[in-house]
């Protein structure tokens, strides 16, 4: 890890929907770092063949920093950490953690702010309601979830946001229409996406029909790094050779090998990770690094991105 | 503080400010290498720094506390708008104050003390026999804004810029001894925009960089850079709004006085990421040191001779040395008789 680790206790672990648990963590020693809403963290699981890193959002109160608490969905075809969390994790339980870091906050100057959630998506706006509560801000949230799967936290949202909250029961048959919900809104509109890639592209498109700049378009991917077909990677300056396999990311391959690189999101956004390449094809795979920059294929982001060739030189 | 604040000293009209020899031992000096260029020159804050230097706490209080303390208030006194903050930085200006109040009391304990039930902060800063009680984020309780209080009370300027769509902005500050900068000018402008008047550095893709890594700045791992210009008479207030009291003394460097008046004038600027609004602190804090006290180290007056001799011809005029430069470098030569 790049950062000064924490040591958390598992103070409470509960089911808020059929695939999801949700996690109370609390400081062993000291206390927790106040945060912003849509923070999230880096949460280090100590598997049996190895360690998994994943970020999730904290969907507390961040005026109450005296706990922690996180969401997880267990994934269908698992990396192996959702699994770890929902199978291993007990409450009294140990863990890391990173501090938190935000690279998804509300932008207070905007207007009104539409919060479009899907599944366990709906974690960071959980941090972001009481904040906007406290702020009188003008908002909405779109909660699009399938019940027989996820949908945590749905009806104590539609208690307390009232006429605000708009849920989408996929598993009922109810659908969210992107071209109506976008339709007709003030200037000084925000949007804020949490949820799987099909749905922030198609958001993207249909705000790019009705004229919406992409600064009033904020999104957060927090999905797995993809798969892809394995390569070598070598190490410049040692000539130290690893090999990512399929389902691995190349940041985790090189941990595995016990070569450090600083890394914060593990999702391609941050840029913590950027890593010199000497030879050999980049696939990129991240939202960090410019056109331009991609183009010169002379940096990766390894947390998401591989290699087209088999072998790719790091310049470290 | 290794030094004892001294009774107050004026930045302006008779300019009776003095660095001790001790505070000349401690001065940051700047240049790293004999020609100076611009670059990315960033680096941990990381605490706690060399024993006695200006980076050994997170922020350093010196000898010139009470004197810059009630050179910003006179300077508010004549323009409040020097303290400025958007509705939406409020969060961020008490995420200020619980940096600073918390650096101050456990770095300075015999002259700060901070003391917390819940939100209910007690503050005592025994330097200006300041005492305050008053509820954490509930900005009523303060007889100031929370930004301008705590302004008054801590050495050096700062500007609070609020980060969205991977850019700051520069959306709260107080600056009140800027080296010819306004905040009022560059209030709601970006990382860019404020920039705009620096030469050569857009060309070398400077602040894309600096950008990109200034976003990505983590709680609780703060970074430092230097920046440095020259400034004539020990004026702190180098401001645009004020520019009429001070432009004309470049006329006033002579041969004869140019030890005396010419001030190298470096800014020890630190940025923090704030863990409650996510907005970045960004402190400026400001040494003077006259040449003739400079060059008491014959290190560095040898070096400043030759970081002034090969400065490019467009920052001699962007930093508006042009008039008096060739003085400081005449100056200067005796300390390097081989250049």
């Amino acid at each position: 890890m790049s950062t000064d680790q924490i040591k958390v206790r598992v103070a409470a672990v509960a089911q808020v929907a059929p695939m999801i648990r949700e996690f109370t963590l609390t400081a062993v020693t000291g206390s927790l770092y106040p945060f912003s809403p849509g923070s999230h963290v880096v949460v280090e699981m100590p598997g049996e063949q190895k360690i998994y890193r994943n970020a999730y959002s904290l969907l507390s109160d961040s005026h109450d920093a005296s706990a922690y608490r996180i969401a997880v969905r267990l994934q269908d075809n698992s990396r192996g950490g959702s699994v770890f969390m929902h199978q291993q994790v007990k409450e009294g339980d140990e863990l890391l953690i990173s501090p938190p870091a935000n690279l998804f906050i509300p932008q207070w100057n905007a207007q009104k702010h539409i919060l479009l959630a899907a599944g366990v998506g709906i974690t960071p706006f959980m941090s972001y309601l009481p904040e906007m509560q406290r702020r009188q801000a003008d908002f909405e949230l779109h909660y699009l979830f399938r019940s027989k799967q996820t949908g945590a936290y749905q009806l104590e949202l539609a208690e307390q946001l009232g006429q605000r909250f708009f849920s989408y029961d996929s598993d009922q048959a109810q659908r969210c229409n992107i071209s109506e919900l976008l339709a007709d809104r003030p200037l000084g509109t925000h949007i804020y996406i949490c949820g799987p890639e099909g749905l922030i592209k198609d958001v993207q498109s249909v705000a790019e029909q009705l004229g919406w700049p992409d600064s009033v378009i904020h999104f957060e991917e927090f999905a797995a790094p993809k798969p892809g077909k394995p390569f070598t990677v070598e190490l410049k300056s040692t000539g130290k050779t690893v090999q990512v396999g399929e389902s691995e990311s190349l940041l985790e391959a090189l941990e595995e090998a016990e070569v450090a690189v600083p890394n914060l999101c593990r999702g391609g956004v941050c840029g913590q990770c950027a890593t010199p390449v000497a030879e050999g094809e980049i696939e990129h795979r991240d939202n960090y690094l410019s056109v331009d920059e991609k183009a010169r294929q002379d940096c990766v982001m390894p947390c998401v991105s591989r290699a087209h060739s088999d072998r790719l030189v790091l310049d470290i | 503080m290794r030094i004892s604040p001294k009774p107050v000293q004026s930045f302006r009209d008779d300019f009776t400010y003095t660095n001790s020899r001790e505070a000349i031992s401690r001065f940051p000096f700047p240049f790293v290498e004999d020609e100076y260029r611009y670059s990315v020159n960033i680096e941990p804050h990381a605490m706690s720094g060399p024993d006695g230097s200006v980076f050994e706490k997170f922020l350093d209080i010196d000898e010139h506390y009470l004197s810059e303390m009630a050179e910003r208030a006179i300077v508010l006194k004549e323009n409040p708008a020097r303290c400025l903050s958007m509705k939406h930085m409020d969060l961020a200006c008490w995420d200020m104050i619980e940096r600073v109040m918390s650096a101050l009391s456990a770095d300075y304990p015999e002259h700060f003390s901070l003391t917390k039930q819940g939100d209910n902060w007690h503050w005592h800063n025994k330097l200006l026999d300041i005492q305050e009680d008053f509820v954490f984020g509930d900005s009523s309780t303060l007889p100031m804004s929370p930004l301008e209080y705590i302004g008054r009370q801590v050495q050096g300027d700062f500007a609070i810029l609020d980060q969205r769509n991977a850019d700051l902005f520069m959306d709260a500050g107080i600056v009140t001894c800027p080296a010819d900068w306004s905040l009022a000018f560059d209030a709601g402008m970006s990382f860019s925009e404020w920039h705009g008047p620096v030469p050569m550095a857009r060309e070398e893709g400077i602040f894309e960089r600096a950008l990109k890594y200034l976003t990505a700045i983590q709680v609780g791992r703060p970074v430092r850079r230097l920046n440095w210009t020259l400034t004539i008479n020990a004026r702190m207030d180098t401001s645009p709004e004020t520019y009429p009291s001070w432009g004309n003394e470049r006329t006033s460097v002579t041969p004869e006085n140019v030890a005396e008046k010419v001030h190298l004038r470096v800014e020890v600027q630190v940025l923090d990421r704030m863990p409650r609004s996510n907005a970045l602190m960004f402190s400026i804090r400001t040494y003077l040191i006259s040449l003739e006290d400079l060059v008491t180290n014959p290190q560095w007056a040898k070096r400043m001779h030759r970081a002034m001799k090969t400065l490019p011809a467009p920052l001699v005029e962007y930093k508006g040395l042009t008039r008096f430069h060739p003085m400081v470098v005449e100056y200067l030569s005796q300390f390097d008789p081989v250049n």
